[in-house]
């Protein structure tokens, strides 16, 4: 195999690997906000549901969640699941990340201080300004380091949709260098992963910059 | 004509009964003052008159309508929805601690709500805005964030921005207690002039001289009762053995 031919596969694999990044990013973000409103309910029943759902997903495997969501449809109804992989995968991911994001918002939001609510109680706004105005935009400036660890962790995950035979990047290079006896598709990998991060983390740091114009 | 009357207002935390059958009112364009030891109740009786927390018993009246009353069985009930939303938009109340939003500049922080939460008309508003910020001697300051500014600057902006809203009156819980004394006197200079323009208010505040040149009355709280409610030259100069040992407190403090 050329090295062109290679690298034509590997960026194949890199393509699908963002993919799977962005799409759990898009969902699992307002996903997690929604859990998070959950964890925090009044209503007992909701909340320990909400609790149950994120200590199992983040007490037990990831590669066995992805697992578990791709031979579900096939075990419970016979449904033919070779068409599923994908959205299995992105499933897996989002309900996996939106239980971590949950709680990295709920504890965004237990930290504002009282006094921000009570001030928008006085001045009239509605629950639902308050927390889209005042609140929320608070608490993603506390929050943006820690949603970036898990962002950053994710970039890494994705490389976990082999156990699913996906062929994102980590896939295609194990196959490579199992057929073509070669050390190159680890390192292209390895090159690709880090830069990907890299930008990953200089966008997130472009965030905080911004909004780091109020204490 | 009567802005705020509240009557036999009871408000407890779980065991502990913190206001014990209160009653008061203020007038259009008085100046009642509230003074005690601290931990008597007096910033729970804001509290409540501006519903931050609910009532156990009692009615709270803003000019002529009921907030809150309690029924024959003992019930509290509230206004709510727009009956509520009326009420509401008679006060306006400055903390202690300012509770500026940090992430909106100081035009925002005064402007925001009389556009979105009042609908009003966007130049009127922040011409408004500008005149309250001029008299607050921050005009310069309009686009600063909250976290640039000393104690005394976010005080201020607090106080023009409940101002914005247009409140029937206005209520300060020690809106000088978290300032250095040199700010505090920007502070005490902003009511006094509010006064001048017979803004209806209710302040709650350890500064007793402050108190006696300011205030048309002052009641003297202490453990959730109303000791004594009087002018403040009669305050002063009173007989009551608890006004005097609490007054004599402060004297002695300097
Ligand atoms: N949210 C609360 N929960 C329980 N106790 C409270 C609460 N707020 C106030 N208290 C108690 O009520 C009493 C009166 O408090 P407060 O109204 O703040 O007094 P003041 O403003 O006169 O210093 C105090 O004993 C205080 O501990
Ligand atoms: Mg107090």
């Amino acid at each position: 195999m050329s090295f062109s031919t290679m690298l034509m596969q590997l960026s194949s694999g890199m393509v699908k690997s963002m993919g799977i990044f962005f799409w759990t990013i898009i969902l699992s973000l307002p996903l997690g906000l929604f859990v998070s409103f959950g964890r925090m309910s009044k209503n007992p029943a909701l909340k320990n549901i909400v609790k149950v759902y994120i200590s199992v997903m983040r007490g037990t495997p990831l590669m066995l969640q992805l697992m578990i969501v791709y031979y579900c449809p096939f075990l419970l109804f016979g449904m033919n699941i070779r068409t599923f992989r994908f959205p299995a995968i992105i499933i897996g991911f989002t309900i996996n990340y939106a239980a971590y994001f949950a709680e990295i918002f709920r504890s965004g939001i237990e930290s504002m201080p009282v006094g921000q609510y009570e001030a928008a109680k006085l001045l009239g706004y509605s629950k639902g300004q308050t927390f889209i105005k005042i609140i929320l935009p608070q608490v993603i400036k506390r929050i943006l380091p820690s949603i970036t660890n898990e962002v950053i962790t994710l970039v890494k995950d994705t490389s976990l949709a082999f156990s699913l035979a996906y062929m994102e990047m980590f896939t295609v290079a194990k196959q490579i260098v199992a057929k073509e006896s070669t050390f190159t598709p680890f390192i292209v990998a390895a090159i690709f992963y880090y830069v990907f991060n890299f930008v990953v983390a200089a966008v997130m740091e472009h965030f905080e910059k911004k909004l780091s114009y109020y204490r | 004509m009567k802005i705020l009357e509240m009557n036999h207002i009871h408000k407890s935390f779980g065991e502990l009964e913190v206001i014990k059958d209160i009653s008061l009112s203020v007038a259009e364009g008085e100046i009642l003052s509230i003074i005690g030891p601290s931990g008597s109740g007096k910033s729970t009786i804001l509290r409540c008159a501006t519903m931050l927390e609910t009532i156990n018993g009692g009615e709270i009246i803003y000019m002529g309508e009921k907030a809150a009353y309690t029924d024959n069985n003992g019930n509290v009930i509230y206004a709510k929805g727009d009956k509520a939303k009326k009420i509401n938009s008679n006060f306006g109340l400055v903390f202690q601690n300012f509770n500026l939003f940090p992430h909106y500049s100081v035009m925002k922080n005064i402007t925001d709500a009389p556009i979105h939460v009042q609908k009003r008309d966007k130049t009127e508003v922040f011409n408004q805005a500008r005149e309250l910020l001029e008299k607050m001697g921050l005009l310069d300051k309009a686009d600063y964030y909250p976290c640039q500014l000393s104690g005394g600057q976010q005080q201020r902006v607090s106080i023009a921005r409940a101002l914005c809203m247009n409140p029937k009156i206005l209520f300060f819980d020690e809106p000088t207690s978290a300032l250095d004394p040199e700010l505090t006197l920007e502070i005490l200079k902003v009511i006094r002039d509010l006064a001048k323009e017979h803004m209806t208010m209710v302040i709650v505040t350890h500064e007793m001289n402050f108190a006696r040149e300011v205030s048309n009355r002052i009641i003297f709280m202490e453990k959730g009762v109303i000791v004594e409610e009087t002018t403040p030259d009669k305050m002063f100069n009173s007989d009551n053995e608890r006004t005097k040992a609490f007054l004599g407190k402060y004297h002695n403090m300097g």
